[in-house]
């Protein structure tokens, strides 16, 4: 890979993140404004030796991931709204039968066919309750072309190590704006690989895990002959409707994630120590509040941002600090208030939550969030 | 059972949760019975399968087997098949999962001519969800959901895969077992996308509903009205208009896709 500086959009971050962390095997269905990152794929794959397949629908490249995930390659599929609305099935189904794998959802206006090309960041709900049944997810989300390379190296990791469908949760903003990039030489970056069994296969229990609830994962066509299925199963993988193992089993699918919040959540805040007033932003919008917070400095008002990277599971102990400190809390986001929900869960009454939500196919402009910032900061609690 | 095609099953699943009297039993038996004859390696063969009566076929086998969401398992099996060529893939799919959920699967899988060998387990009807009418159960015959009688008209489902372009197509019943797996091993030798459509009973749900008689009469009905193309070559119309042809009914060559992907993979390289 080049150490020369590269003018690259966010969508070609992504690919390029996918073949660095090892993915070899794409399968999607072109929509804008995802639909880059097929097609880099599909120039690029065949050069590296990988798989890029285009299926007929968003469900059968899905289906098709899993597939070939199961085979042992490292997967992927790209799409936007409608695409994703259509994968939910069996992003449920990889949950449940623990297949890594990565979706990345370059997010659209909705609902429905909304506006193809106009930013938004509707999904964020979808991304953690669109499959049906409880689950648990982990969703990432980018705020600059760097970046969307680097999360989608770590959705793969994530994806590996705990045997998940990781999301990458991208807006059009980030999917398609061009910065300078010098992306990672091999090595510079962890890359993360499944761990397989090394145990004979009358001893292999597909779905028995030791204490950090992941279980080692086998690789069709090399001897386990193991079964899989979307129903609840118990450690031998087949079919059971006994409570207790149904409890076992959903229990263990959420524990594998919650045991490792500090690993799966990371975030960056700046200038949160001394401020009065912290604002809570990703993606695109994150890019427009910076700005907005440095013009507010420059107003001699204190004020900071704190971008979440994992935006599921949601990072709720740096939230809950910053609430119990009395910080108010400013949320800008393009939808009607969806992690707005979330913070004001967890803020719990301890700290004032704002909020500036757009949702109209703009991208929320600096001056509409610093006069919001103006607003919240100079009113008392109360008024 | 046999101690030949004993190996090929997972006996400590057995007995399958299928009613006393089902064909979907018969299908199995003829399909290990042709895995035999091929000579197949069980650890490099697998089965995908969806959701359904049928599809519940998988879980007896000792294979590698994926049981899948509803309608999706050529979808699945796709990526099975295209990420790792090597492997010997069949798919088990009832006519309901192929042909109305999965039906936009099915006629890409037969496109692409992608080397599967799928087994349409066509009792015309959905079983499992207790007999509600499906894309193949023909015109006026009554299920939970046509209770007067089905108003639709059936899928002709081989001519179907023929016109999507698929490059083995062959249709059975379960009262022709050998004849089954006579077609299960030439399809699997087909270099390309292979369906099978078994004819099969499900006294149960379609037979019952539809006054069809014991397991035994369902049988006799597959074995009179399923006859060779020869046979229904010297029939008048009115003679045919209640038969099917049943044998190979369609053979032809073309590029298979996972061929095609890996030449390019080698012009590149
Ligand atoms: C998405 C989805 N829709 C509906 C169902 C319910 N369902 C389960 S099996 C089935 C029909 C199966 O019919 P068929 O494929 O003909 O198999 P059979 O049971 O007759 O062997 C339906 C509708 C489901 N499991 N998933
Ligand atoms: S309902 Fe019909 S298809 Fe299903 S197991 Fe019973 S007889 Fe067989
Ligand atoms: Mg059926």
């Amino acid at each position: 890979m080049s150490t020369e500086p590269r003018l690259i959009q966010g969508n070609e971050a992504c690919a390029e993140g996918a073949i660095y962390a090892g993915m070899r095997f794409y399968a999607g269905y072109p929509i804008t404004p995802s639909t880059e990152i097929a097609e880099i794929l599909a120039r690029r794959l065949p050069q590296v030796g990988g798989k890029f397949l285009q299926m007929e629908d968003e469900i059968a490249s899905m289906a098709a991931i899993i597939g070939g995930s199961l085979t042992g390659a490292k997967v992927m599929t790209a799409t936007s709204g409608p695409g994703f609305s259509l994968k939910q099935e069996n992003i449920g189904y990889a949950c449940m039968a623990e297949i890594p794998c990565v979706i990345a959802n370059v997010q659209r206006l909705g609902p429905s066919t909304g506006v193809a090309t106009a930013p938004a960041q509707g999904d964020v709900m979808q991304a953690r309750w669109g499959t049906h049944g409880d689950h648990p997810i982990i969703a990432l989300t980018p705020s600059s072309v760097r970046e969307a390379f680097e999360l989608t190296v770590r959705a793969f990791n994530l994806a590996e190590q705990f045997r998940v469908p990781v999301i990458l949760l991208m807006d059009e903003v980030v999917g398609h704006m061009r910065e300078k990039v010098t992306l990672p030489q091999p090595g510079e970056f962890p890359v993360v690989n499944r761990v397989k069994p090394t145990c004979s296969r009358e001893n292999y229990y597909p779905y028995k895990a030791d204490g950090d609830k992941t279980p080692p994962m086998a690789c069709f066509g090399e001897g386990y002959r193991y079964h899989v299925t979307g129903l609840f199963h118990d450690e031998s993988g087949f079919a059971t409707e006994k409570p207790e193992i149904i409890d076992w089993q959903l229990k263990r699918l959420h524990e594998k994630i919650n045991q490792h919040l500090d690993e799966i959540i990371t975030y960056t805040s700046e200038e949160t120590e001394d401020a009065d007033l912290v604002v809570i932003a990703y993606g695109g919008t994150a890019r427009a509040v910076s700005r907005a917070v440095k013009l507010a400095r420059q107003e001699g008002r204190k004020v900071g941002i704190f971008r979440p990277q994992t935006i599921w599971p949601f990072p709720e102990a740096a939230i809950g600090e910053l609430a119990a400190s009395g910080k108010k809390l400013l949320v800008a986001e393009m939808n009607y208030g969806q992690l707005l929900l979330e913070v004001q869960r967890v803020a719990a009454g301890r700290s004032e939550v704002h909020s500036c939500l757009q949702s109209n196919g703009e991208l929320t402009q600096p001056d509409v969030i610093l006069t919001k910032i103006r607003e919240v900061y100079e009113h008392a609690p109360g008024n | 059972m046999l101690p030949e095609i004993e190996q090929y099953f997972r006996l400590e699943k057995l007995p399958h949760m299928w009613c006393p009297g089902c064909g979907n039993g018969i299908i199995l038996h003829s399909l290990v019975k042709a895995i035999d004859k091929l000579c197949l390696d069980q650890d490099r063969t697998t089965m995908v399968s969806g959701i359904g009566c049928a599809a519940r076929a998988s879980g007896y086998l000792d294979f590698d087997t994926l049981h899948t969401t509803h309608g999706r398992a050529l979808a699945f099996a796709t990526g099975v098949k295209f990420a790792k060529p090597e492997l010997n893939v069949f798919v088990l799919t009832g006519d309901g999962d192929c042909t109305a959920i999965g039906g936009n699967h099915f006629i890409h899988a037969a496109r692409r001519n992608i080397n599967l060998t799928t087994i349409v387990f066509n009792n015309n009807i959905y079983g499992m969800t207790g007999g509600q009418y499906s894309p193949m159960t023909p015109n006026s015959c009554r299920a939970t959901t046509s209770p007067y009688g089905n108003l639709e008209r059936p899928f002709n489902l081989t001519e179907l895969a023929i016109a999507a372009g698929a490059t083995f197509v062959a249709r059975t019943t379960t009262y022709h077992t050998k004849q089954l797996t006579d077609l299960i091993i030439e399809g699997h030798k087909n270099k390309g996308f292979s369906l099978i459509e078994v004819i099969t009973h499900c006294p149960t749900s379609f037979g019952r509903q539809n006054k069809m008689g014991t397991p035994a009469d369902m049988l006799k009905w597959q074995r009179d009205h399923g006859i060779s193309a020869m046979r229904y070559e010297n029939l008048n119309p009115e003679e045919r208009a209640d038969k099917f042809i049943i044998g190979v009914l369609h053979k032809t060559e073309a590029p298979e896709y996972t061929t095609e992907y890996q030449k390019l993979l080698e012009k590149l390289g």
